[in-house]
């Protein structure tokens, strides 16, 4: 009865920063259903707001365009993917390594990919100059049932 | 924000009211600056604990305005941050050349 994944949602909107809390706030909410520790909310939080972030700035840079996220929980996993139009980025590797950014006038700090390396379990870029970046992230949400489990096997 | 400006110790306290990331940073930062100089206080204090949320957007805010107050020969401390806040602080480095106190341990602080 069960379809490959148990739920799924999809979000699309303009790229203005207004919408970093919004994004990260409603993937939230969704995640909520698996019973996260506030931590592990807190961190998915974050990764969305990097990688959200990084579609409005980096990707379509003053330009107006769409970043669609799409959310699916498998068991007791998350699987975030966030997506945009924009230019894309040319060197990948680069482009994840601690402090590296292209826009120190922004005061940017190069941390975006490191801090969504730590904070999700998996983390995979995928980009073609001119046409956009995706970004998946997955964590396993140790629900409170298995940490309550884990602290009585102790 | 809340600004704040103790005389006694010349310290200029930046109460955060709302989660940071790219958007709020871009609203307030100038305004922090324009209160650095124009006070020119011995200490900045950056204070977390009305907010819950910091992305990255935090580390470039304080590093900014910890540039200027130090060319202004004053100091930085950031006080009130939960865990997550201090992970990434720790994470790029920003805690190995600023003060940066947990919630519930600033003491003596202000």
């Amino acid at each position: 009865m069960k379809g490959l994944y148990d739920n799924e949602m999809k979000l699309e909107f303009l790229s203005k920063t207004n919408n970093e809390a919004f994004a990260r706030i409603a993937v939230a909410a969704f995640v909520s259903q698996l019973d996260p520790t506030i931590d592990e909310l807190s961190d998915i939080k974050t990764a969305v707001s990097e990688a959200v972030t990084n579609s409005i700035i980096h990707g379509y840079e003053e330009e107006e365009g769409i970043v669609k996220i799409t959310a699916k929980l498998f068991g007791n996993t998350v699987e975030i993917q966030v997506s945009d139009n924009g230019k894309g980025i040319s060197n990948i590797e680069e482009a994840r390594k601690p402090l590296y950014t292209s826009k120190p006038n922004l005061e940017r700090s190069g941390m975006g990919f490191t801090i969504m390396e730590s904070f999700m379990d998996d983390i995979v870029v995928e980009s073609v100059v001119g046409l956009g970046t995706k970004v998946t992230m997955k964590k396993k949400i140790n629900s409170m049932e298995e940490q309550l489990e884990n602290y009585e096997g102790a | 924000m809340i600004v704040e400006f103790n005389k006694e110790n010349k310290s200029l306290i930046f109460r955060l009211t709302e989660d940071v990331d790219q958007h709020t940073v871009e609203k307030v930062r100038r305004k922090m600056d324009n209160e650095i100089k124009g006070y020119i206080p011995r200490k900045v204090i950056f204070d977390f604990s009305n907010i819950s949320f910091m992305d990255s957007a935090g580390i470039g805010m304080v590093l900014g305005r910890y540039k200027l107050a130090k060319m202004l020969n004053g100091n930085l401390e950031i006080i009130n941050v939960n865990k997550s806040m201090k992970k990434i602080f720790d994470m790029s480095g920003v805690s190995r050349i600023i003060n940066v106190i947990e919630e519930g341990k600033n003491e003596g602080v202000i």
